[in-house]
């Protein structure tokens, strides 16, 4: 034992870790907005489909809730490229992974909601002469956003934590930091106290906030 | 192309069979120290209760690979010298476990509180109610959402391949690293994965069709 801690080194290379915080937040950001829109379209889809588009939709949904999120990273980064003819920078190439990653989740988190939605509404919306386009846009997506909205925080707070493994292909987000401190000084159990500190703050600060928004989602109105 | 695969299968299947290996341990250890942290967590003093939620919350909130790395680096720094294999099924571990806390603490309050005061009145000691009346109820409410969570052992256990672990992971990209056949492989792996792991969730969801009735 006897290990003394000391966290000058950790606060001189602290940049490190407050510029991969924010990347982390940003990459979390910019993926669950392409996963909402991607988890939306899909699980619209997916309520008024015949059994091919199920199907399909499905085998997406499964495919990316079973496989490792390391080996999706992988797949996309150092795979795709050598398919077909594309060239992206390791940033991007994360942000297309957990996009795809978060809309699965979401195509389920939305098709629950959608079907949660009471017929009740629906057969109102029809009464008062909406189109099918207007009952969607007006009854239940509004509906099934405050159904659903506690389960999109949650996909949105484990997103942000998903984000760490994308320090896998070098992208400087958070946990990138920590290990560049963790092989550059050696100051292994004080790097990550901070960076076990920072996931926490920040974490439980986003979920606080998103609590918030529900509540005056649900009251609003 | 197909025949360097096919070269590599046994080194492959001895991955796959590490990543198994690795997740059965991890589910085993964290299903023992999960089901007794989380009675404490229910049932202890005040002091324990706190200390398991703040572990439990701790654990819960920070990336598995940060905790993995925090054990495997931090652990020699402090004096403690593991294998790496056994630091990584401590650090996943110590993940899970805090998950099948939070199931247990979930399963034994969703049992009415009237079944435990009934118990009580005919006489019965805390340890028989445990036995007798709370937990056969609470099993059935803890089994499906602990089977569909095996699965976060499954893919969790690819991050080991970053402690430079044979898992499965590591596997597919040291044989990638001699062949360059990325995309047949991280195909191949992809496959290994869900098989397990559609396996496991489809066993949660016939449980949970079973079980979801509660004895009144």
């Amino acid at each position: 034992m006897g290990y003394t801690l000391n966290f000058n080194l950790i606060w001189r290379h602290f940049d490190k870790l407050w510029g991969g915080l924010l990347l982390s937040l940003e990459l979390a950001v910019i993926s669950i907005a392409i996963g909402i829109v991607i988890g939306l379209v899909l699980a619209v889809w997916y309520v008024s489909a015949g059994r091919v588009v199920r199907g399909v939709i499905a085998a997406y949904v499964e495919f990316i809730r079973n496989v490792p999120l390391i080996l999706l990273v992988y797949l996309v980064f150092y795979g795709l490229p050598t398919v077909i003819d594309v060239a992206y920078s390791a940033q991007t190439s994360f942000v297309a992974t957990l996009a795809l990653y978060s809309g699965a989740y979401l195509v389920e988190v939305f098709r629950s909601g959608l079907e949660a939605v009471p017929r009740g509404q629906i057969d109102a919306g029809k009464a008062i002469g909406l189109t099918p386009w207007q009952r969607l846009i007006h009854v239940r997506l509004p509906t099934m956003m405050r159904i659903t909205l506690p389960a999109l925080s949650n996909t949105f707070i484990s997103l942000f934590k998903d984000t760490s493994v994308a320090s896998v292909i070098s992208v400087p987000e958070l946990t990138y930091g920590a290990q560049w401190i963790n092989f550059n000084t050696f100051r292994i159990v004080e790097v990550y106290l901070v960076v076990t500190a920072m996931y926490l703050v920040t974490g439980y600060a986003l979920l606080f906030a998103l609590r918030l928004v529900e509540r005056w989602y649900r009251t609003a109105r | 192309m197909l025949g360097q695969i096919a070269y590599a299968l046994p080194f492959l299947a001895e991955g796959f069979a590490l990543t198994l290996w690795v997740s059965l341990l991890v589910v085993v250890l964290s299903l023992i120290a999960g089901v007794i942290l989380g009675v404490g967590l229910v049932y202890g003093p005040a002091p324990l209760r706190w200390a398991v939620r703040i572990f439990s919350d701790t654990i819960r909130g920070i990336p598995i690979l940060v905790l993995i790395f925090f054990v495997y680096y931090g652990l020699p720094a402090v004096g403690v010298h593991l294998q790496s294999f056994w630091a990584a099924v401590l650090a996943l571990t110590l993940f899970k476990t805090a998950q099948v806390v939070e199931y247990l603490r979930g399963a034994v309050a969703s049992i009415p509180k009237g079944q435990s005061e009934a118990a009580m009145a005919i006489g019965l000691t805390f340890r028989q109610r445990l036995a007798y009346v709370i937990f056969p109820q609470a099993f059935r409410r803890f089994l499906p959402p602990w089977i569909n969570g095996v699965t976060d052992a499954v893919k969790g256990s690819a991050l080991v391949s970053l402690l430079g672990i044979t898992d499965l992971m590591q596997a597919i990209n040291q044989v990638i690293g001699r062949t360059y056949e990325a995309m047949p492989l991280y195909i191949l792996g992809a496959l290994l994965y869900f098989a397990v792991n559609y396996a496991l969730s489809y066993a949660s969801r016939r449980l949970e069709q079973r079980f979801t009735f509660i004895r009144e």
